[in-house]
């Protein structure tokens, strides 16, 4: 589905919505009250400046104080790679956009990822994987790195990658391997309106970071969960 | 990845009582060696797991000339080896024979 | 567990870059004080290198715990970045991640998280991004809770990648000379872009670009170490005591600061433009300077303190 399409989906009364420079932010009506949109469209690379656009419209979204929900939708590349947005501290302005996300999760506003297209590295970190509940939309192609560039890497013959992909999702790209990690919670299915999809999602929220636990109930992260529940253990026990 | 196991009867026990050491890191050239007072006091056993294959009688020498030195009973003796070189080896063998005594 | 050569660490002496996680954390806290979470002789390895015909670490190449430091209760956790790259592998991040949550029941004085690398571990990519993200969730609760978590950065890996996002999330962050931060590593932009976007072999221009001097400088980082474990030492005692809230009044001041920062040195090519527009007199200078010269600049620096995180 292309952005059009799922503001289309979501409102189909029409909505205060824009894309500019690959930045999607605005809001439009939902239920009783309205969700707010913000995100990368048409895999564009997000820089510096695209990251405080975004926070920019989150934080004044928590300042409203509405506690509608926000809809982080997102087709973009990587994070933009540049001698200047490396130079300017690319790391303080995605870490801040994440961090604006979640400031507005802990401050009542329901956060939705929606992956609909590309994403990887540190552009995926800085928006989808900041909010509370991932939903992918089939076809959606979220990625760490590509397997040329894995195989670049690992010096390991590119077909031995593509082979072990089919039975490893701990490395592979692409939307099943991330849904089996956890970290993308749940697959929309297109042929169903949209809003109850969203809505269900915001109804059906768990407290807490639920990811490692669907990683192993999936298989695709068989061993963090427990690691991380073995740390806690420990510690109580000094 | 292939995995090696040596066991050996000591002399004596190490002395000392601490329970477990571990010295070096894995990484190339290098290598980690993880030492724990569980076996019998006249037991040593060292478990290699190596990303290069092939070199079983060097192993088997390096350990054998270790145990002979540091009578190293009592010892389980773990590696994760990240391709050292067999004078590696040994260094780390000591120094983790001497975290054990202290 | 005795680590690397325990008895023998002297703080003062001791290279933090040349030093191992081990090495760091035992001279770093009080004598004696370290106890570790999940330590060697449990064998928590990684349940995927050995696909990729890999070596393992015993710890996965961070090592966790609790400490005191200057009597203080603290959590601490401490990357290898000479094992693969200190990267985030599935059984790493898992260990990070289960101590920022345990901090929210033991209410330590501070959790410590000493960076050391490249980011993801590529061999267990889907894993390592999906922890890198759950840690920042993670410290973000730590840090809503009023508890401090404190980076520091001064190893050989760096702090790259996710790593980079995760010190971005951190109350405050210390860097030494060699602590580059960055989100690409210089080889990744020239694989990208071309080395005319960046000459990943001119260390002189990674090292103005992402290094502790200009992380300090520009307020990246908070505070500015000697390369050895007792200034470190020193900078995490002092920094736990100036942690920022996190809140909406602190976030609205970092956008503030962040969106100054473009606008003062948007158009900069160089660091040393960057230097030159701070005040610094003779910027060309400073990758030279010693620590008690350089702190003396920074001093005059409007931009390097702030509680906009």
């Amino acid at each position: 589905m292309t952005l059009a399409e799922i503001l289309l989906g979501l409102f189909p009364d029409g909505h205060a919505v824009a894309v500019r420079d690959g930045l999607v932010t605005g809001s439009g009506p939902f239920g009783d009250g309205r969700i707010h949109v913000v995100g990368v469209d048409g895999d564009a690379p997000l820089g510096i400046e695209g990251a405080l656009t975004l926070s920019r419209a989150v934080l004044d979204a928590v300042r409203a104080g509405d506690v509608a929900p926000i809809l982080v939708a997102v087709d973009s590349d990587s994070q933009r790679m540049s001698r200047r947005d490396e130079l300017l501290g690319l790391n303080e302005y995605l870490a801040h956009l994440a961090k604006a996300l979640l400031l507005a999760d802990r401050s009542g506003h329901p956060t939705i990822g929606l992956i609909y297209g590309h994403s990887a590295a540190g552009a995926f970190i800085a928006t989808a994987l900041a909010t509370r509940v991932l939903a992918a939309l089939p076809g959606a192609n979220p990625s760490v790195m590509d397997l040329p560039s894995v195989a670049r890497v690992t010096k390991l013959p590119l077909e031995k990658l593509q082979d072990m992909a089919t039975s490893t999702p701990v490395f592979a790209p692409g939307l099943d391997n991330m849904v089996a990690t956890g970290a993308v919670h749940v697959v929309l299915d297109p042929g169903k309106p949209l809003p109850g999809q969203i809505g269900a999602l915001i109804a059906g929220m768990q407290p807490g970071d639920v990811r490692d636990r669907l990683g192993e109930e999936r298989g695709g992260r068989p061993v963090a969960r427990a690691v991380a529940a073995a740390v806690a253990d420990q510690a109580r026990l000094g | 990845m292939e995995s090696l196991t040596f066991r050996h009867t000591t002399k004596t026990p190490l002395p000392g009582t601490q329970p477990s050491a571990v010295t070096g890191v894995v990484a190339s050239g290098n290598l980690e060696v993880l030492l724990e007072r569980v076996l019998p006091p006249d037991a040593c056993e060292v478990a290699i797991d190596t990303p290069i294959a092939g070199y079983g009688d060097v192993w088997a020498a390096v350990v054998a000339d270790f145990v002979a030195r540091a009578q190293p009973g009592g010892i389980r003796i773990s590696i994760n080896d990240g391709g050292a070189r067999p004078d590696t080896v040994s260094l780390r063998l000591l120094q983790g024979a001497r975290l054990m005594e202290a | 567990m005795a680590g690397d050569r325990a008895a023998s660490i002297d703080p003062d002496a001791l290279s933090w870059y040349e030093a191992t996680a081990r090495q760091r954390v035992t001279a770093l806290v009080d004598p004696g004080s370290f106890r570790e979470f999940l330590g060697p002789t449990e064998r928590r390895m990684s349940p995927h290198l050995p696909l990729f015909d890999l070596p393992r670490a015993f710890d996965d190449g961070i090592v966790i715990g609790r400490a005191d430091i200057a009597g203080t209760p603290v959590l601490l956790a401490a990357q290898e970045g000479r094992f693969m790259g200190g990267a985030f592998g599935e059984v790493h991040g898992g260990k990070l991640v289960g101590l920022l949550r345990a901090a929210l029941d033991l209410k330590p004085r501070a959790v410590l998280i000493l960076f050391d690398t490249g980011g993801v571990r590529l061999q267990e990519a889907n894993a390592g991004e999906t922890a890198i993200a759950e840690a920042m969730r993670a410290i973000v609760d730590v840090r809503a809770a009023g508890i401090p978590v404190v980076g520091l950065i001064g190893g050989r890996a760096g702090c790259y990648g996710g790593g980079g996002l995760i010190a971005g999330t951190c109350s405050r962050l210390a860097v030494s000379e060699g602590g580059r931060i960055s989100v690409s590593g210089p080889e990744v932009i020239e694989t990208n872009k071309g080395a005319e976007e960046f000459d990943s072999r001119d260390r002189a221009l990674v090292w103005r670009t992402m290094g502790g001097k200009h992380r300090r400088l520009t307020g990246g980082a908070d505070a500015f170490c000697a390369d050895t474990v007792a200034a470190f030492r020193q900078a995490a005692v002092a920094l736990i005591d100036r942690a920022p809230a996190f809140d909406l009044a602190g976030l609205e001041a970092e956008q503030a600061r962040l969106a100054a920062r473009i606008a003062r040195f948007g158009d900069c090519r160089d660091a040393t433009e960057v230097w030159a527009r701070l005040g610094v007199n003779d910027p060309a200078t400073v990758p030279g300077m010693d620590t008690a010269a350089f702190e003396a600049i920074v001093a005059r620096v409007g931009e390097a303190d702030h509680d906009a995180r």
